[in-house]
């Protein structure tokens, strides 16, 4: 059993006792523990269930690379899955819930899938489930979907009440890792006067350079205890202005140009602090160090999945940082020397290692003569054959590593410590670009120096130093973490001083480790097949061998046939171990095999803290006209237009929507409305080619058109399509304001920058987008020119102001400039005024008009009203594949003009095809709505099965005016088959039938407007 | 996440202030191309693994149109001029052979 030792832990505090649960049991530890640790101590080494067959698994590491032990924490609000046991510090009230079991952890269902095992090889899923294709959809993938899955998603009302921020901060050297390489760039660098920034993702600094200097590590650097050293660094770090540090902060990516994201944790560990809980650091960094330390490999053998078998390194750092042992008798299996530490330590706190397995055969010296002396037995060229036991291991059963497994003796023990070997953490050399190189001697790839990423200026701008480096020994990394700063130093710019010391420690030496990919070497199928290399997706060795002889040949495909790496680990323990194997299956060196891609995140980061503070009402900022206040004083109905809101209706006692935009309907039509339409595009276009430019833009003629005059036009892209339309209207000799759709404005004045700046920048034109300076509001209806003559201050008489003209003046006091132009077929007056004063020139027409029935209205009465006269919506009947032609809008193409954006593409052989879909209305023949965008279903099925179509609805309301419903459509050959009636299917099954008929719906020949 | 020199304002700009505008250097076609040429213009880009010319705006700062020459490969960046121009600059076109001897882009080299 696990279990917490009588003494040591150097990173808890065993005066201060601390509560938790898992699953709802209460168990207590220490603070500083993880939760792994705390769990451990407890006695509790199984933590979760693996996410393929469920086979138990406990905890197998000490920090990031961890794969098994996830956890589900907290609840309701706070809940989250998914966080790694070994790096979530534990605090009071910490309520931790395992994963992928049911009904409980310690029995699950679901472990039935084990003994389903050699019928869920490699590509199982696309092998099985492949046909008949229906059933996938229907069948596999909702089962699938629900017997897979780590932890579960947060509820969907659940509101995170956490706060997270974004942090830009700027350097000049950014190190990545604060062990003891990391620390000695950092005293090089700031001793030097860079800006120095060190992050270190755990919450002490100095990596495993402090637990192994009690295990046959060095124990000094520089004279001095590595624990004092680490902590006189810290201080004289601390004491330098120009150096930032921060603990709990990983690199997470290494992106373009030098920039970083990092990723604070500051309340994790103590939730009840103010403040936010996660930080994610925007870093732009000249240079940038990665110092990120190494991850121990394990060791492929029968059973090496069952809780208790554990990396070599964790089982001492649990001992030594926590004083929790995870075992009374530890078996440690390893090709290599360091593992031996791990034997040492054990003895150190009082427990058993009936053995060190040891693949090499190598002579009696270093770690080998010091564990020897302690008493501990070293079984050379030995391997395990098999792990015994299920839910925890009971012993090990030992083999030659040269043969094929037969069992030579037995050894009790509960927990096996195993070492493949140490892989240089290379993710953030990877993430922009770096390259690695195979290190024959240390069996790892380490970054090539040589194929570094590079920045704007096309020289390296990532180093590495220390155990990343491939430099493995405490006194080697010290002295490659100085002189990697010194040239990042002397890449930006500065000199580190001759005389500036390198810390130093005495090495151990070490004997050379052996590759050992299999154990042993010549294992069967049946012990291979329980041989596994990724625990948390159970990938075993049987299975990329079998990939292999399939064919997944590179290493990418075989990751995704077996799902090698892909959990959410991403392969940190796994990757090396599955590519030895696959090269060995494929008979290929391992650097010719290579690896798969490394991808930020390095460890999951939280999705608030990618968020930010973009949450809630400051997700996006919100666009106000200037009587929006009033509008929410008078019962509106919010539609959000863009970034801006509108009015969608305004609601009286007792009223759905519906009934409001009725009333508003047929009150503008027989009284007065008044529409807030200060979202409309505004933009000036001015200069002595400004003609010449709007008759590019516009597919019309612009520049014949007279000051004190409007006129409606359309503008396409380059390709044809229409964009937007609008109303221009003429100021002066050089000066016109074209009036945009409100979605289209910010587009619309940049599409003209773009023109002028980069095509035709001899053209003296400026272009000023003056949306927000104007409110604008349409007085509309019968009664509209008689609350403006009650207003008084100028002349709004027909002769005065006839229809599509436009005049400056004041009313009501204010200065107004007033365009007759009309969207609803009503007499109407579109007046702009200053957005300070357009509350009150609204304030004023709205109390004049009491007299004259004066109601406000919507967007949705202004689309009614628009497509009742038959008026086209951009966004409604276009849709980037529609070009005038197909609205009957052919009148507005000037075949005057030479050129004009979009002339050239309407002659392509698609656009002038006449089987193109056109405009049409539509009066359904029961009176009823058509759903927005049904298809008109013709004779036939196509390919797919499906009903053919002719047409489609581009527009569909409740006319209150006709008291029917109206619709506009796009239909082939429709203006030639008037009177036709089509039949459009609906979603319910049941079908609606419309005749064809002429889109002007209501006073077709315009008198009412122009009166 | 790209650093650029707005030309315009000098501002060394973070890839979010500025807005990518595709290839640079494309010739307007328009009323008289044939269909190849006008096909060339609205859809045909180059897609290189290497040196290659973009354009691009600060949006989010003075608002102006430039071209910027960079490696699409190694993100280096060559410089960046004015859109107000039909070809490269010389000191660009230089600044590139000087690292990269024999490229081509379409017909600059």
């Amino acid at each position: 059993m696990s279990t917490r030792l009588a003494n040591g832990g150097r990173l808890i505090d065993r005066n201060a006792k601390v509560d938790f649960t898992l699953n709802g049991k209460r168990l207590s530890g220490f603070a500083g523990d993880t939760l792994a640790s705390a769990l451990l101590g407890e006695d509790q080494m199984l933590m979760g269930r693996s996410f393929k067959y469920h086979r138990p698994r406990g905890v197998v590491a000490s920090g990031a690379e961890e794969p098994n032990a996830l956890m589900n924490l907290g609840e309701g609000n706070t809940f989250e899955p998914n966080a790694r046991a070994t790096t979530t510090p534990l605090f009071g009230g910490l309520k931790a819930a395992s994963q992928n079991h049911w009904p409980s952890l310690e029995f699950d269902v679901g472990a039935i899938n084990k003994h389903l095992s050699r019928f869920l090889p490699a590509g199982f899923y696309y092998k099985m489930f492949i046909h008949p294709r229906p059933l996938w959809k229907h069948v596999y993938e909702p089962f699938i979907r629900r017997s897979a899955g780590l932890g579960r998603a947060p509820e969907a009302e659940a509101r995170d009440p956490d706060t997270y921020e974004h942090f830009y901060h700027h350097t000049d050297v950014l190190i990545i890792g604060g062990g003891t390489a990391g620390l000695s760039a950092a005293l090089t660098a700031g001793r030097a006067g860079l800006d120095v920034t060190l992050m270190e993702q755990n919450a002490e600094w100095g990596g495993r350079a402090p637990v192994d200097a009690t295990c046959g590590g060095p124990s000094e650097i520089d004279g001095v205890s590595v624990d004092e050293w680490i902590n006189n660094a810290i201080q004289a770090l601390e004491k330098m202005k120009n150096v930032t540090l921060r603990t709990r902060t990983m690199g997470a990516g290494v992106y373009d140009h030098g920039y970083v994201l990092c990723y604070e944790r500051l309340r994790d560990h103590a939730p009840e602090l103010d403040g936010p809980r996660h930080r994610l650091w925007k870093v732009r960094a000249q240079q940038i160090i990665t110092a990120t330390g190494a991850i121990e490999r394990p060791l492929s053998f029968a059973g090496n999945d069952i809780p208790g078998v554990m990396l070599a390194s964790a089982v001492r750092d649990y001992a030594v940082n926590y004083g929790v042992s995870a075992g009374d008798r530890t078996v440690v299996v390893t090709n290599n020397d360091d593992a031996y530490r791990t034997a040492i330590a054990m003895v150190q706190a009082g427990l058993s290692v009936p053995a060190i397995v040891d693949a090499r055969t190598m002579a009696d010296q270093g770690l080998v003569s010091q564990a020897r002396a302690l008493g501990i037995e070293v079984k050379q060229g030995m391997g395990i054959a098999k792990v015994k036991g299920t839910k925890r291991v009971t012993g090990v059963a030992l083999c030659l590593q040269a043969g094929e497994g037969a069992v030579l003796e037995e050894i009790k023990c509960d927990v096996v410590a195993m070492s493949g070997g140490w892989s240089p953490v290379v993710h953030m050399w990877s993430h922009c670009g770096g390259k690695l190189t195979w290190d024959e001697d240390g069996q790892f790839f380490r970054p090539d120096p040589d194929r570094a990423p590079t920045s704007h200026d096309g020289k390296a701008f990532v180093s590495v130093a220390g155990a990343a480096n491939g430099h493995m020994m405490l006194g080697a990394g010290l002295a490659d973490g100085a002189s990697c700063a010194a040239k990042v130093v002397a890449a930006c710019g500065k000199k580190v001083k001759a005389k500036d010391p390198v810390p130093s420690a005495t090495d151990v030496t070490e004997a050379p480790m052996a590759p050992v990919w299999i154990m042993p070497q010549g294992a069967n199928i049946s012990l291979r097949a329980k041989m596994w290399l990724d625990y948390q997706n159970d990938v075993k060795v049987s299975d990329v061998q079998l990939a292999a002889q399939e064919g997944y040949e590179s290493v990418e495909h075989t990751k995704r046939y077996t799902t090698l790496g892909m959990a959410t680990d991403q392969g940190k323990l796994s990757n090396i171990n599955g590519l030895a194997v696959l090269s060995g299956a494929l008979n290929a060196p391992i650097p010719a095999v290579g690896t798969t891609t490394f991808r930020p995140p390095y460890t999951p980061i939280s999705m608030g803290s990618i968020a930010g503070e973009a949450k809630g009402d400051i997700f996006q900022p919100m666009r106000r006209s200037p009587l929006h206040d009033w509008h929410d004083d008078n019962g509106v109905y919010w539609e959000p237009v863009g970034h801006w809101r509108r009015p969608y209706c305004y609601t009286r006692d007792g009223e759905s929507h519906a009934d409001a935009v009725n009333r508003e309907v047929k009150n503008t039509r027989e009284n007065l409305g008044l529409l807030d339409a200060s979202t409309l595009g505004k933009i000036i276009v001015k200069g002595p080619d400004a003609g010449r430019f709007l008759d590019m833009l516009y597919t019309n003629m612009m520049s014949n058109l007279k000051v004190g005059r409007c006129r409606y036009g359309l503008m396409c892209s380059e390709n044809g399509f229409l964009m937007d339309d609008g109303v221009v209207a003429r100021i002066d000799e050089d000066t016109w304001l074209c009036h945009t759709t409100s979605g289209g404005a910010d587009h619309i004045h940049q599409h003209m920058e773009e023109w002028l700046q980069t095509e035709w920048w001899d053209l003296k034109v400026y272009v000023a987008n003056v949306t927000e300076q104007y409110g604008q509001i349409a007085v509309v209806g019968p009664n509209a020119r008689k609350v403006l003559e009650t207003l008084g201050g100028m002349d709004v008489s027909q002769d005065a102001l006839s229809f599509m003209g436009w005049a400056d003046g004041t009313l009501a006091g204010i200065d107004v400039r007033i365009f007759r132009i009309s969207f609803s077929g009503e007499l109407s007056y579109e007046i702009a005024v200053k957005a300070g004063q357009a509350r009150a020139l609204w304030d004023a027409i709205y109390k004049a008009g009491q007299g004259f029935g004066v109601m406000p209205y919507g967007t949705e009465t202004l689309h009614v009203l628009r497509a009742e006269k038959g008026f086209i919506m951009i966004g409604d009947e276009t849709d980037g594949t529609v070009i005038p032609q197909d609205l009957n809008l052919q009148w507005a193409l000037s075949k005057k003009k030479e050129d004009y954006l979009g002339k050239r593409a309407h002659e392509r052989s698609f656009m002038a095809d006449p089987a193109r879909w056109k405009l049409v209305g539509l009066l359904t023949t029961d009176r009823s709505v058509i759903p927005d965008g049904a298809y008109a279903v013709a004779d036939g099925v196509n390919d797919n099965g499906q009903r053919n179509t002719q047409g489609r609805i581009t527009s569909s309301y409740y006319s209150a005016t006709m008291e029917r419903g109206i619709a506009m459509a796009l239909v082939k050959d429709g203006p030639d088959r008037m009177g036709e009636v089509l039949t459009f299917p609906k979603t319910d099954g049941t079908e609606v039938r419309a005749e064809i008929v002429d889109p002007v719906f209501y006073d077709k020949e315009g008198a009412k407007q122009n009166v | 996440m790209l650093i650029l020199t707005c030309p315009y304002c000098s501002v060394a700009a973070d890839e979010t202030e500025l807005s990518a505008g595709g290839e640079a250097h494309v010739k307007r076609e328009t009323v008289g191309a044939d269909d190849a040429a006008f096909e060339q213009y609205l859809f045909q880009r180059e897609n290189p693994k290497g040196i290659h010319f973009e354009r691009w705006r600060h949006a989010a700062g003075c608002g102006k149109w430039f071209h910027a020459a960079r490696c699409t490969n190694t993100l280096e960046v060559f410089g960046t001029y004015s859109a107000q121009t039909l070809e490269p600059p010389k000191n660009i076109t230089d600044a590139i052979s000087a690292a990269r001897p024999g490229w081509t882009w379409r017909n600059f080299s």
